[in-house]
């Protein structure tokens, strides 16, 4: 019977990688997540605990994926404190995924935000000239740098920057991103971190007329567009998104600005 | 010169006898009592309503109505997650917890609306409830309220509230009391029999009635052996349980004389106008979003426009109740 990709799905975690103090990678088996586009993301469930909307991230094996988690509240810790047997229900993958150009192509991840950018590395050509920026508030945060090294062949570049300096370059990533996009014509821009970062980013591009594209996050309760938890101005997330241009992010009201608590109530970035 | 509500229907109506050659193209705009929409197909509550963009959406893209989330004289978190769970083969069961951002927030966000008909659903546990919300929209352009009587997975109010035969009178009468604007009670299927809660409400003055809330559900997953839902208990909704929506207002359609509104699992043409031939002057959705997104609306309407042309039925009234008398 084929898999009805709204029904959740019992996964065992096979692997669990330590990235950062903070930050694990859970490894999985499974015959649908492996093969997700840059950008999509399922619903994990944590038994007993909550459900998370997750980016899906690449596995260097075979028919596995994975989800990297950072610790951060009571349902993202459940979902780090999963060890090796431990199971958890997902579904999907849901959303859009980012739109592949070629030619010269910048990746800007911060934190999980990562995610998507890795996936994304498996699908970029090897003409392609890609960089990809990492950015982290301290050296103890940074991850995947070595595997956005792998990923790329012949590796090209792969930038870290943190805001105290303690690795790679100095500053905040958004403004290496405005520095690079001042020198250089990019084909795209891909963005996902923190939504600050995104808006930021966006700016820089899109004012510049480079095409970009952010894959926004949003408290998510259903994940298939009904109940309304992830909306942005009039976007869901969740069925419009995550994945949006920065063409159609400039006329949003609450990009960077806004977001929704549990109850539904705006609140300021 | 001024016309008065419902000519155009009139002219249609007389223009159609007048002419029985000339086709004369159907309208879909419907009346459920005093409320007048231009579509029959509305947004059932609970469903993506708290943005006034979302709804601007919503009505652009032919929905005749947006019902809002059920809100509450406080804001509600709602339950943790999971909180909907798709049901093999079809429907929802979902336990939200009538996550809501409150009335006061919610109506100081619908401020500006002149456009979208917003039906104002409402949940409490006492009249009083209901009242000081209903002051919170002084300065809002609401089309009607719907009085939530059958949530059945939030304790001390829905069907806890529908179940109470003096609660529903007291709440009802307090209503009509306090707004000049229509008032309609949804009820759903808790303990007692629904059917007194429509009574209840008639008797107590209400203008309409959607029927059906949700119905009282779970699911267990197998491989870890506990229940889904955070809350384990949540409603279902979608295609599952469309017969019994629909039996329920082919009964109320029966036995009072009161304007209904069909909900649960509409999700096509067929089903709306099933609705209609039962005894609905409208029918509301949600569920169906899941499923066909928001193009779901235009693909009713223009469903039913077909339909009525086949029959040569000019007004969604040429349907209503036209099951019952077979």
């Amino acid at each position: 019977m084929q898999r009805n990709h709204n029904h959740p799905t019992i996964v065992t975690i096979e692997k669990v990688i330590d990235e950062t103090p903070t930050v694990r990678t859970l490894v999985f088996s499974d015959d649908v997540m492996p093969n997700v586009l840059p950008g999509q993301f399922a619903m994990v469930w944590i038994p007993g605990v909550n459900e998370l909307p997750m980016s899906v991230m690449i596995s260097k094996e075979p028919g596995k994926a994975a989800f990297t988690v950072r610790k951060h509240g009571p349902s993202s810790t459940g979902l780090f404190n999963v060890p090796v047997g431990g199971q958890i229900g997902i579904r999907g993958p849901y959303g859009n995924s980012f739109d592949l150009k070629e030619g010269k192509l910048l990746l800007v991840g911060g934190g999980t935000g990562l995610v998507p950018m890795m996936r994304l590395l498996t699908f970029v050509k090897s003409t392609d000239d890609v960089t990809v920026l990492i950015g982290a508030k301290t050296k103890d945060e940074v991850f995947f740098e070595d595997l956005a090294n792998s990923l790329l062949d012949p590796p090209s570049n792969v930038i870290v920057s943190t805001d105290d300096g303690s690795y790679g370059e100095k500053g905040f990533v958004t403004d290496l991103v405005e520095k690079l996009v001042s020198k250089n014509h990019y084909d795209a821009v891909y963005v996902c971190g923190p939504e600050i970062m995104m808006y930021k980013t966006v700016q820089s591009a899109h004012s510049r007329n480079i095409f970009v594209q952010a894959s926004l996050e949003r408290m998510m309760k259903c994940g298939v567009g009904i109940c309304g938890s992830c909306c942005v101005g009039e976007d869901l997330a969740c069925r419009d998104g995550t994945v949006f241009d920065g063409e159609h992010l400039s006329t949003n009201k609450e990009f960077g600005h806004l977001y929704r608590n549990k109850a539904g109530i705006l609140e300021n970035y | 010169m001024t016309f008065k509500k419902g000519t155009r229907i009139k002219n249609q109506l007389l223009y159609s006898k007048l002419c029985p050659l000339i086709k004369v193209e159907p309208s879909i705009a419907t009346s459920i009592g005093q409320i007048q929409l231009d579509k029959p197909v509305m947004l059932a509550s609970g469903i993506l309503g708290i943005s006034l963009d979302v709804f601007n959406r919503l009505y652009a893209s032919g929905a005749g109505a947006v019902v809002t989330k059920s809100l509450s004289t406080a804001p509600w978190e709602g339950y943790p997650n999971p909180t909907i769970f798709s049901v093999k083969g079809g429907g929802w069961i979902n336990a939200v917890g009538l996550s809501n951002p409150g009335a006061s927030n919610f109506a100081k966000m619908i401020e500006p609306n002149q456009d979208v008909p917003i039906i104002v659903s409402l949940v409490g546990s006492v009249p009083e409830d209901f009242e000081t919300m209903i002051k919170e929209f002084e300065n809002c352009k609401v089309k009607a309220y719907e009085l939530n009587l059958s949530c059945p997975h939030v304790a001390k109010v829905g069907l806890e509230v529908g179940d109470d035969p003096g609660l529903v009178k007291a709440i009802v009468s307090t209503v009509k009391k306090a707004t000049n604007v229509p008032v309609i009670a949804k009820v759903g299927l808790g303990t007692s029999n629904y059917l007194n809660t429509v009574s209840n409400a008639v008797d107590s003055g209400i203008d309409a009635i959607t029927a059906i809330n949700t119905v009282r559900a779970m699911a267990i997953d197998v491989e870890t052996k506990r229940p889904i839902l955070s809350n384990k208990f949540g409603g279902l909704s979608g295609t599952p349980i469309k017969p019994i929506a629909l039996r329920c207002v082919y009964e109320i359609s029966s036995k009072y004389d009161v304007p209904i509104i069909g909900c649960g699992g509409v999700s096509t043409w067929e089903d709306a106008v099933e609705f209609f031939l039962a005894g609905a002057s409208a029918v509301q959705l949600g569920s169906a979003i899941g499923d066909n997104w928001v193009g779901v609306f235009d693909d009713i309407n223009k469903g039913i426009i077909q339909y009525m042309k086949r029959n040569n039925y000019s007004t969604i009234k040429d349907m209503v109740g036209l099951a019952k008398k077979s």
